[in-house]
């Protein structure tokens, strides 16, 4: 689609972009180099700012420094995502069915908290774990993640379920098999391999979010970067916040490209393909 | 119960910096996004790699770490954000400008090639093309993943609260350790001030998604 909104570029318009590129290249170079210099003068690359990383004050080796990030810190910020994930994954399928229900007052609580849980902020639903409940912080993010992700993975199987063709469940129930059946043998197995990136996507966010508990006072991996910067003194925020951050991009991108990969794997396969793309990236979208 | 009631112009306080941080936050990330969005579809290759790096970037990042950037990290390199409601919606715009542009880049797709096709064989230009017949129509296939994106915006904002802007959150969470023992019906009415803004422009959303369904 994108490639027909302009001609595919002749040999003046490449030399064009060529020199278009080489001149946005020296432009970024240059606005680089001037962010480096500006930075350098405020003292940002001095070996006294980034020591922390390798050779830290106070009498700490290195290797205690990343374990405090890596093990504690990114093990809690895992720790939580990988409990919650799975919580998520199962209330949401419960949630997903019970909203199939034919009665429409079975249907209607289904109804009624996948609404609540998807228009609040996962913030607040931690906060209710944390002051509402007096739980301990690690229990209210688990009890926040999961409650928001779960309505949004049944909001997602959903979409899922109403993107299959009809003939589906018609051909289900003329071969005599149950309401039940046709949902988890022919439906739902379809709908979770049409929406899997979009779940993918979610479990993403679901990580994304477990950040949140820096505000909980939940000992993550951006708590125990401001913990240390904290220690060792605020000149080292850079360095940690350097560290942490790429800490934060390797997972998460990661995690986006095992989504992407099966995307492509499933729509080789499955004859679904352009459906399935377009609710796939409308839902991921309305992340979070 | 009647913490709420006691506490209500604490709430509308709350509640009016909220609106405030969504709509200033979302007029400016919808600006930033059709600008990246039309970035991404360009003929020019260094602009399409600079829109897909941003909004690739700002997609596996948590909005938390960009307040965290904003607020502990920038004062290091000399730059002192004004603290408060402003970095907040510079930190709320940033992260959803990306969410934006993502959501643009899927309707100008799902405009028929054929439009396109047609408008570049009459003759008309890139940003013809683009401006007078591709994103006419993909507006109304925009508008309700926009929504959603808006409505997420919303909820983000309640973000800010970790960072020293009293918001609903904040307001919230105040209340919350002052009144310990009503902490839960304080945050019920925290709740039900979000759900005034989530609820309502979800049905929005389902409205002018059927619209659109029945207009293809």
């Amino acid at each position: 689609m994108t490639s027909v909104l302009y001609d595919v570029p002749g040999p003046r318009a490449r030399r064009r972009e060529r020199l278009g590129s080489v001149i946005g290249f020296l432009v970024l170079l240059a606005a680089l180099g001037g962010a480096v210099w500006y930075a350098a003068r405020n003292g940002v690359f001095g070996v006294d700012r980034w020591d922390v990383l390798f050779d830290p004050p106070k009498n700490q080796t290195a290797a205690d420094v990343w374990r405090f990030m890596l093990v504690d810190g990114l093990g809690a910020t895992l720790r939580a995502a990988v409990v919650a994930a799975p919580m998520a994954l199962v209330l949401g399928l419960v949630l997903a069915v019970w909203r199939t229900a034919r009665q429409r007052w079975v249907r209607l609580p289904a109804i009624v908290v996948i609404e609540l849980f998807r228009g609040l902020p996962v913030l607040l639903m931690m906060f209710f774990g944390l002051l509402g409940f007096g739980w301990q912080a690690f229990t209210a993010v688990v009890f926040g993640l999961t409650v928001y992700n779960m309505a949004i993975i049944a909001e997602i199987l959903r979409s899922g379920l109403a993107s299959l063709p009809k003939g589906q469940a018609e051909a289900g129930y003329a071969i005599g098999l149950t309401r039940a059946q046709t949902l988890f043998t022919i439906l739902l197995p379809q709908a979770v391999r049409t929406m899997l990136p979009s779940l993918i996507a979610q479990l993403v966010v679901l990580l994304k979010d477990s950040s949140l508990g820096f505000i909980v006072g939940y000992a993550e991996l951006l708590k125990s970067m401001q913990n240390n910067a904290q220690y060792f003194g605020n000149q080292y925020y850079v360095a940690l916040f350097v560290a942490g951050a790429g800490t934060y991009l390797v997972v998460n991108l990661t995690l986006s490209w095992a989504a992407r990969w099966i995307q492509r794997r499933t729509t080789r396969t499955a004859g679904v393909a352009p459906v399935a793309d377009e609710i796939a990236v409308q839902s991921a979208a309305g992340i979070r | 119960m009647h913490v709420i009631g006691e506490n209500l112009p604490a709430y509308l306080e709350g509640f009016s910096v909220t609106l405030r941080l969504t709509l200033l936050s979302a007029g400016l990330a919808l600006v930033a996004g059709l600008v990246l969005a039309a970035l991404r579809v360009s003929p020019f290759r260094p602009l399409r790699a600079f829109a897909a790096f941003y909004v690739e970037l700002l997609r596996n990042t948590p909005l938390t770490l960009v307040f965290f950037a904003m607020v502990f990290v920038a004062p290091r390199f000399g730059i002192v954000t004004p603290l408060g409601f402003w970095t907040a919606v510079i930190c709320l715009s940033v992260y959803t400008a990306a969410f934006v542009c993502e959501a643009v880049r899927s309707g100008i797709n799902s405009v028929g090639v054929g439009q396109s096709e047609a408008a570049r064989a009459i003759g008309l230009t890139f940003g013809q093309t683009l401006g007078e017949v591709v994103l006419p129509q993909a507006v109304r296939s925009v508008v309700p993943p926009l929504i959603n994106v808006f409505i997420a915006l919303a909820k983000n904002t309640s973000v800010a609260a970790g960072f020293a802007v009293v918001e609903l959150m904040g307001v919230g969470r105040r209340l919350g350790t002052a009144n310990a023992a009503e902490g839960l019906w304080v945050l019920v009415g925290i709740a039900l001030f979000y759900l005034a803004i989530t609820i309502p422009a979800g049905l929005i959303a389902g409205a002018v998604e059927r619209k659109v369904a029945f207009s293809r």
